[in-house]
């Protein structure tokens, strides 16, 4: 399935652009999605921070099964106000 | 009403959407751009949302907050965008019965709205800038780590 994931704000600029296109294989999960971005940009974020992830506009555990169309970004440490 | 803008707030308008009659207190919170950080001089503050998740997000804390307090209405803004030094940047209004509830519902507002809706802020410096709040996202290679010693240069 082909599932666009979005970046914002530090990893927006870190990627160097604000999507990217992943081919990942049926039954793939949020943690497989970060694990493959992961090893596309390495300098998204360092090894030992947990990158959060939404689904459709809502956090995502790692465990989440993706589908096609699903709406994916990563969410750097918010700080709004 | 939620509201995720690039316009300037005006906290009365957004105060004026909570005033009902059958009140007796209405606490509005506004935050503010400040200009230094860490003794830094901070030149202006840049916003970025993943606007249609944020909005989504501070209507359920709305709703949370009316449900547990029991508070008649609650109105949210937030700018995104360029905001420079000393402007408002967020406007929280809480009507409600009685104040307590209003000021603890507001508060705890703030604190809900920085702990999960997806909004990022910049500070942009004189010489360079940074993302709030990404601190454990520096990269700290062994390399870097070590110091450097009389031996080494």
């Amino acid at each position: 399935m082909d599932i666009v994931v979005r970046f914002f704000a530090i990893y927006r600029e870190r990627a160097a652009c604000s999507s990217h296109e992943l081919v990942l294989p049926e039954g793939a999960t949020v943690a497989d999605m970060t694990m493959e971005i992961r090893k596309i940009f390495p300098r998204l974020a360092p090894p030992e921070v947990n990158i959060v992830v939404a689904v459709n506009a809502d956090y995502a555990e790692p465990d989440v099964l993706l589908h096609q169309g699903d709406d994916v970004c990563l969410i750097p440490p918010v700080s709004g106000g | 009403m939620i509201e995720v803008t690039h316009e300037p707030l005006n906290p009365e308008v957004v105060t004026g959407r909570v005033l009902k009659d059958t009140n007796g207190a209405v606490v509005t919170f506004l935050g503010t751009t400040r200009d230094n950080f860490e003794g830094k001089r901070v030149i202006t503050l840049e916003y970025e949302a993943f606007e249609e998740m944020a909005v989504k997000k501070l209507e359920e804390i709305r709703q949370q907050l009316m449900t547990e307090f029991r508070i008649e209405d609650i109105a949210i803004s937030h700018r995104i965008g360029r905001v420079d030094i000393g402007q408002v940047s967020l406007v929280v209004a809480v009507a409600s019965p009685h104040r307590k509830e209003a000021f603890f519902a507001c508060h705890e507002a703030v604190d809900r709205l920085k702990a999960i809706v997806p909004i990022w802020k910049k500070e942009v410096y004189e010489d360079g800038s940074r993302w709030v709040a990404c601190e454990d996202h520096e990269f700290h290679t062994p390399e870097a780590a070590t110091p450097v010693t009389a031996e080494d240069s």
